[in-house]
């Protein structure tokens, strides 16, 4: 527990997620309509959004600001993660689709499908689907990595073979005889667990869970930054030789990291997915991966709180501006970027850091 | 010959306990690192040519020469880094060099010191320290690894080596440059090595700091075996009990410093630069 009250930043997050999980439930549940203190079912889920961004976030700082290895290609286990999520949504939904059919989600009825592919086995029962959560994305990153690191591909070279990575995922599931449904994905879910998605409480449901995964991931995070694994990790981004000559395999440690962070990722994915009640392709857009990167600059890579705080605000102000000048965020990101780049290496926490004049 | 696993008087490799990296080496026949006829080339540009090296259990052994003479390609090679084209590298009698990666090297009990000082610039002092200790690297280990007495008493024992227990949770990074060496140095120590290879140890060390490393080599050579490159001649001679002269990737003269110090080959090396 020392690390922990060692760590301002992250009690202040975690003490405002506390605050914000008390209240926001309160405010949409309890408090009637009419008032102006209530907070609309959008809101909140808007709200359990940003957390899934920013459990993402953590994901993506722990190989890139500690580990060293930027990844553009992170909101691909992102995405796996909203798939195995989604194709559980989607069988849950029965007899209720357009065709009726018992078995077979509406778009294979559609491709004249007979009957289920046997990727699609198992998915009915909501354990099997949490199990694949974590591992499809989880073995992906494994394989990958241990490709990648073990012939010692290293900085932009890995950053462009990540980025391809899920740009080749995109591609792939755009295609309607991948089994997903092509380019719309997966949608109109009905239920989760029998709980009726469209339902107030279970919008709010979802957000706790979300909270809950940020508190967890937080202090996951936490742990391995703050154990001996960390330091190591820190030692290999700052001095990889000097590490490999101290005796540490350098590739498995970075394999490692990698993987945790892609679970990570997946599971921030699966909580989204209900929560926007559609995955498609989209997803593995390397855009979303680089908007992820700038999440996390902006915030501040190499301490946790702020990648997830950067991960909300940014997010905070992507919404607010594309409702007023949709057409000048990618301007104002990449504004933002350059900036925080050039006048804030690290970022708010940084800032926040300096001011503050403790570490 | 019959095959290791039919012998009956051996139990079979994988059913024996692992032994320690350090269990195989074995010097009792002489050198604790036999270098023969290594070569190394760059793009056709011989770096080393065929060289012979041998270190004694024990020794302190300075090697200098020009600029480009392939000390640092040496190094590279002993560690792991570079593989040579040709040559055998043996660690004691039995470990053979050539076979292992950096890592595995390290563990067999060889630490290196880099000619550019190279220590973790965000960690502290004694992380640094804590990092290098001797001792399991494998990715779980470390995630569960605690710092305890008995750590924190070696850390303490380098600290005082390298005279940095003042600065024991300073960020590495803001050290003066001596003081990184010296961390580095007590790194390797931590590492319990057999062999330390160090690169220009006291460049960019002020006078007084270089008296310090020359008296602290001194101290490890016996328990350990030293390797020492370095430019500086009157470190060398200060510290120097046999030394050898690399040139164009070969050794050009071997012997204590005033034999070599007169030797005409190492005087026109040096005054041809
Ligand atoms: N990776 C490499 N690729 C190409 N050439 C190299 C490489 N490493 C070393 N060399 C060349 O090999 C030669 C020997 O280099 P090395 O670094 O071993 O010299 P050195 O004796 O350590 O010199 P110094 O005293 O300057 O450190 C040099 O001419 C160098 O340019
Ligand atoms: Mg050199």
């Amino acid at each position: 527990m020392r690390w922990l009250m060692a760590d301002k930043g992250g009690l202040v997050m975690l003490a405002v997620l506390a605050v914000v999980v008390i209240v926001v439930p309160l405010a949409n549940l309890v408090i009637p309509p009419d008032s102006a203190l209530h907070v609309s079912t959008y809101t909140v889920t808007l709200l359990g959004k940003y957390l899934c961004y920013a459990v993402l976030a953590l994901a993506l700082d722990l190989v890139w600001g500690y580990c060293g290895v930027l990844s553009l290609g992170h909101g691909a286990f992102f995405a796996l993660g909203g798939y195995a999520m989604g194709m559980y949504l989607m069988r849950q939904i029965g007899e209720r689709g357009v065709y009726g059919h018992p078995v077979l989600p509406d778009f294979m009825v559609f491709l004249d499908w007979q009957a289920l592919p046997w990727y699609w086995y198992g998915f009915d029962m909501f354990w099997f689907a949490v199990l694949m959560v974590a591992l499809v994305p989880g073995l992906l990153a494994f394989v990958f990595g241990w490709l990648a690191f073990r012939s010692r591909v290293t900085g932009v070279y890995l950053s462009i073979i990540t980025q391809a990575l899920t740009y080749a995922l995109m591609l792939a599931f755009f295609r309607n005889e991948m089994g997903f449904g092509g380019n719309n994905g997966l949608t109109d879910f009905k239920d989760l667990l029998g709980f009726d998605l469209q339902a107030d409480a279970t919008r709010v449901a979802l957000f706790l869970s979300s909270a809950l995964l940020l508190a967890l991931a937080y202090l996951a995070c936490r742990a391995v930054v703050g154990s001996r694994l960390g330091r190591v990790v820190v030692a290999v981004r700052d001095a990889e030789n000097r590490a490999r000559f101290l005796g540490y395999r350098v590739e498995y440690f970075k394999l490692w990291v990698f993987t945790f962070s892609a679970v990570l990722a997946g599971l921030a994915g699966a909580l989204y997915v209900p929560q926007v009640g559609i995955i498609n392709p989209g997803e593995f857009q390397p855009l979303n991966s680089i908007e992820l990167v700038i999440w996390v600059a902006v915030g501040g890579r190499g301490t946790l709180w702020g990648a997830a705080a950067g991960a909300v605000l940014v997010n905070y102000a992507k919404t607010s501006f594309t409702a007023v000048l949709p057409e000048v965020w990618l301007f104002a990101l990449g504004a933002l970027f350059v900036l925080s780049t050039l006048l804030l290496p690290r970022g708010l926490a940084g800032l926040l850091r300096r001011r503050g004049g403790a570490s | 010959m019959t095959p290791s696993f039919m012998r009956r008087d051996r139990v079979f490799d994988f059913l024996a306990p692992p032994l320690p990296p350090d269990a195989l080496l074995d010097t009792s026949h002489g050198p604790i690192l036999y270098l023969e006829d290594i070569s190394v080339s760059f793009d056709g540009f011989k770096a080393l040519d065929a060289l012979n090296l041998y270190i004694d259990d024990g020794e302190l052994r300075c090697i200098i020469g020009p600029n480009g003479a392939g000390k640092t390609t040496m190094m590279d090679v002993i560690t792991g880094r570079t593989r040579p084209d040709a040559g055998s590298a043996w660690f004691g009698s039995r470990i053979d060099l050539l076979r292992l990666d950096e890592p595995a090297i390290a563990k067999a009990g060889i630490g290196r010191k880099f000619q550019k000082p190279t220590v973790f610039e965000n960690l502290n002092v004694v992380e640094n320290l804590e990092l290098a200790t001797h001792g399991d690297k494998a990715v779980w280990r470390t995630l569960v690894a605690r710092m305890d007495a008995a750590l924190r008493d070696a850390i303490e024992g380098v600290l005082a080596t390298i005279g940095l227990e003042a600065d024991a949770y300073r960020e590495a990074g803001a050290l003066s440059h001596g003081q990184k060496q010296w961390l580095e140095i007590g790194m390797l120590l931590m590492q319990r090595p057999r062999l330390l290879l160090l690169d220009e140890p006291v460049a960019g060390m002020t006078h007084e700091e270089i008296e310090r490393t020359a008296e602290l080599l001194q101290r490890l050579a016996g328990e350990h075996s030293v390797v020492v490159v370095e430019h500086d001649m009157e470190f060398v001679r200060s510290i120097a009990r046999k030394v050898t002269v690399l040139h164009e990737g070969c050794v050009l003269v071997e012997g204590d410093m005033a034999t070599v110090q007169a030797d005409p080959r190492v005087i026109e090396v040096y005054l041809g630069e």
